[in-house]
């Protein structure tokens, strides 16, 4: 009996261990090595560190760097997430019914899946890009103006996440008891009335994943930003992740270090809350 | 429905109108790419108005994308990166998934958690860290590189381990009077009746792997070594009469992904939805 045991331990770690070295090597030996890269300073060539300590931290967390890139990332989110979420309700609303053909509008609704980042901001410089663009007056869309050129960034997002909302919000339709919108109706709700007394609040723990979802892409969001802008103009789109991967020379390694941390806080605080929610949505789904 | 066939009609064509409309406002931007990518960009650009249809067409853009852009070269290099991804992350996740669902062992459930946890390191907290060990390793501009860092993942652990978690019991029973060991458990039972979950995550697993753009970018700075992702920076500086090339590479490189939409468009869905909806 016990070796036998004995011999489960060792199957399980044994199953385990691929995973693990892969987790311990790039997951947790690289967050221990941020934090500790954060407390030292390199010189030019990064041959040698200096401890510098917390002081880092605290100079890097409270400087304008880590807060301009914050702030840029915010607006990302702010934009992308909201408008988001609107346009899959909409569509998904729109296609969730019974009609001839309806098949085609939902495989176009959920088209944008197939676009890359990188895809989707060639597919937006062809639109926007001030020279050879189709648009010749891009609004708020101006890839050139420090003030608008994070709404022509955020357009971007909001479509090629269009597919990922329409296909999930409108999972959440179909999962809506036909039984409950039926009493709805019998009670004499109109179509307005049903949805925003029935079906909202039925797909509310789906809009919320949904939103915790697309918070998590804007807080990520970088290749666009790298086709599109370069960060620019001025400093302009430099999102935090952004500054993060600009900041791997040596000289400037212990700052991206601790905005790597930084970002790391900030996502731990979003998983935090999508644990949160998952929590709270099992419980009144009982 | 209870009402007239004739509102019935109108209120259908309404809801057509509506439907078009939107598919309009989705599609506009791809259409747009396409029209670049076909259009002779001169002539494009010298139309009055440049015009929202093509112009001038150049069918044979998509094969100068892949004699002019190198796309052949950056394909063959996503398409294997893609695969050593794919059927890594399937061979550690339904290993691990197996450990945690069919096996005793100590501090299973610390390691549950320890996996876990991982979603809280997406490769852009760790990045700056990362790709330091990739230099140390000497990795720069390598398939290692780009593949190692990714071959497991607590997402496809936790959703095979899913799948294994739902085996009815009595399967189970039935498999060990039988004399089945783990192995041929896992073989003949787990696996296929989990078939739908594993599709679901493979599919997600090919998204990441083939989109993916941060990492490569990170570790590599020879464009040999550019992944059809990575490639794609070089359309924002294309020269004016070059950009109908990069703009049909662009297209050439949604079009693995469109065809896997098409094909796979159920486990795309149940993989996406997997815990947005309870089902």
């Amino acid at each position: 009996m016990k070796s036998s045991r004995a011999r489960q331990a060792l199957a399980g770690y044994g199953l385990l261990a691929p995973a693990l070295i892969i987790f311990t090597t790039f997951a947790f030996y690289p967050l221990w090595r941020v934090i500790w890269l954060g407390l030292h300073e390199q010189n030019r060539t990064g041959t040698r560190q200096r401890w510098v300590g917390v002081s880092q931290y605290t100079d890097v967390l409270t400087g304008e760097g880590f807060r301009d890139g914050l702030w840029i990332t915010a607006q990302f989110v702010l934009l992308t997430v909201p408008i988001g979420v609107a346009m899959g309700i909409l569509l998904a609303v729109a296609a969730n019914r019974r009609l001839r053909g309806i098949k085609a509008f939902q495989v176009i609704f959920s088209s944008t899946i197939a676009s890359s980042t990188a895809v989707t901001a060639v597919v937006f410089f062809v639109l926007l890009e001030p020279s050879i663009g189709y648009v010749s007056n891009p609004w708020i869309f101006d890839l050139l103006d420090p003030d608008r050129a994070i709404f022509a960034v955020a357009l971007t997002g909001i479509w090629q996440n269009l597919g990922l909302t329409f296909i999930i919000t409108l999972a959440g339709l179909q999962a809506v008891p036909d039984d409950l919108l039926e009493a709805a109706r019998l009670d004499g709700f109109g179509p307005v009335k049903t949805f925003g007394r029935v079906t909202l609040p039925m797909i509310t723990p789906t809009l919320l994943f949904l939103s915790v979802a697309l918070t998590v892409f804007g807080l990520q969001a970088f290749a666009q930003i790298d086709v599109l802008t370069g960060g620019g103009p001025a400093g302009a789109t430099e999102t935090l992740v952004y500054k993060i991967f600009s900041s791997q020379e040596p000289r400037q390694l212990g700052e991206g270090s601790v905005m790597s941390v930084g970002l790391f806080l900030v996502t731990g605080a979003v998983a935090t809350l999508q644990f949160w929610l998952l929590e709270r949505r099992v419980h009144y789904a009982n | 429905m209870r009402t007239d066939p004739a509102p019935r009609w109108a209120r259908n064509a309404g809801w057509y109108a509506v439907l078009t409309a939107l598919s309009l406002v989705v599609l506009f931007p791809i259409w747009m790419t396409i029209v670049r990518a076909l259009s002779n960009p001169i002539t494009w650009s010298f139309e009055r108005g440049q015009p929202p249809y093509p112009v001038d067409i150049e069918w044979d853009v998509f094969t100068r994308a892949f004699d002019e852009a190198r796309f052949g070269r950056q394909l063959a290099l996503s398409a294997l990166v893609t695969v050593i991804i794919v059927v890594g992350q399937l061979v550690t996740s339904v290993l691990a998934a197996y450990a945690f669902a069919f096996v005793e062992f100590p501090l299973k459930r610390l390691m549950f958690a320890v996996t876990m946890a991982t979603l809280m390191l997406p490769i852009e907290v760790t990045l700056v860290a990362n790709s330091r060990t990739i230099r140390e390793l000497g990795w720069t501009n390598s398939v290692e590189g780009l593949t190692v860092p990714f071959l497991a993942t607590a997402l496809g652990i936790f959703l095979v381990r899913q799948g294994f978690l739902g085996i009815h019991r009595d399967l189970r029973d039935a498999a060990a009077l039988d004399g089945y060991g783990h192995l041929r458990f896992l073989w003949r039972v787990a696996i296929p009746v989990t078939r739908p979950v594993i599709a679901a995550f493979t599919v997600l697993s090919f998204l990441a792997a083939w989109n993916s753009y941060l990492w490569p970018r990170a570790i590599t700075d020879d464009s040999d070594w550019n992944t059809i992702q990575i490639g794609l920076r070089a359309v924002a500086n294309s020269t004016a009469d070059q950009l109908n090339v990069g703009v049909a590479a662009a297209l050439l490189a949604a079009l693995p992904v469109l065809l896997v939409l098409i094909f796979f468009q159920r486990h795309i869905v149940r993989g996406l939805t997997a815990g947005a909806v309870k089902g």
